[in-house]
């Protein structure tokens, strides 16, 4: 019967860890991969509309982006009426002028006719605020915009 | 019963799923890119005397505060929109648009080149409701020129295929057809049913 028994060692045997780190790499790379780069802290609500008439917004052209939208819960002293974010900050509508200037002086001259500037606005954000910004885009001669949307359905936009 | 000791699992070819997975994950990811309806605005000209332009030609659209349509002086749903806005731009009320299969009413447009859809909305419209209603009036368009890229697509050598195909197709840089053609091809289309919707800025 002896040659069935084997050599106890009390404790269990440790558990192999040399494959962690070949994980935490993948886990590393899936996300370096998949995650978008965020180009400013929202300060505001800003869940788009949907639309299925879109084009790419195209990033071998410079965009420049405006955010529109009610502030959100932390920012509430701001108000509950919409508000325009430039940048990392709320804005009026008399920096959206200032706004475009400053992009365009970073851009390189031959590059600045194919300036696009999408409207990231709420869709619970009214027309009021998103005409006058526009209005303001007019006088400053930004004339390509790209209201940027979510795919999907448009009338269910409507509720 | 004597307790054994938990045998060695073999980790050498744990790298190897790690990466097989990796790189399973890198090809089939995609990162997701902005997309949205382009437009452009009319640039500020103060003194230019505004075109005259015949009241049949104009298809007015107009979203009130409270979100309801009113497209040529009648009430409206959303989603007969689209059909509306076609048959108008489809009309050919003077009979010179050779591809159009409009009802040729003399109280709509003449044809698709001086049809214009006029967007007005109210300072309290909501943003969602707007961009429905220029989803809708942009899929009217794009109706057409899909057509109409059926139509003509075969005799140029890009048969069964609409008009936002092509469009993909020339963006493609992986394609290595003849892109003058289709590029030709997509600027005839456009010419001949353009997209005339001036936004009214109050």
């Amino acid at each position: 019967m002896s040659k069935f028994k084997k050599k106890k060692d009390g404790g269990l045997a440790p558990i192999n860890t040399a494959s962690l780190p070949d994980i935490v790499f993948m886990l590393l790379f899936f996300f370096m991969v998949a995650t978008v780069m965020r180009e400013d802290t929202l300060k505001i609500k800003n869940s788009l509309p949907v639309a299925d008439q879109v084009e790419k917004l195209d990033k071998k052209n410079p965009v420049s982006y405006i955010y529109m939208g009610k502030p959100s819960e932390n920012y509430k002293k701001y108000g509950t009426e919409a508000r325009i974010q430039l940048n990392d900050d709320f804005a009026s509508v008399s920096d959206v002028a200032a706004f475009i200037a400053a992009e365009r002086a970073a851009l390189r001259e031959e590059l600045i006719p194919f300036l696009t500037v999408s409207l990231k606005v709420d869709r619970d954000a009214n027309m009021g605020i998103v005409g006058d910004v526009k209005q303001e885009l007019r006088k400053v001669n930004a004339l390509k915009i790209n209201y940027t949307t979510g795919v999907g359905d448009a009338l269910t936009n409507m509720r | 019963m004597a307790k054994r000791a938990a045998p060695e699992v073999n980790a050498g070819s744990m790298a190897d799923i790690a990466f097989l997975l990796l790189i399973f994950f890198l090809v089939t990811t995609t990162i997701e890119k902005d997309s949205g309806i382009n437009r452009k605005l009319p640039p500020m000209e103060d003194n230019t005397e505004p075109p005259i332009i015949k009241q049949k030609n104009i298809f007015t659209v107009l979203v009130n505060k409270q979100d309801r349509l009113l497209v040529e002086d009648e009430p409206m749903e959303i989603k007969d929109l689209r059909k509306a806005a076609r048959e108008f731009l489809d009309n050919n009320g003077d009979g010179t648009c050779s591809f159009c299969k409009g009802a040729r009413d003399p109280k709509s447009s003449d044809n698709p080149d001086k049809a214009i859809i006029s967007l007005k909305n109210d300072r309290e419209t909501s943003y969602a409701a707007y961009i429905s209603v220029q989803n809708e009036l942009v899929a009217a368009y794009n109706e057409l020129r899909n057509r109409r890229a059926l139509e003509i697509g075969a005799s140029r050598g890009f048969p069964n295929m609409n008009f936002q195909e092509m469009q993909e197709l020339h963006k493609d840089v992986r394609w290595s057809g003849n892109k003058t053609k289709l590029k030709d091809l997509i600027d005839q289309i456009k010419t001949e049913i353009p997209q005339k919707l001036s936004e009214v800025v109050e």
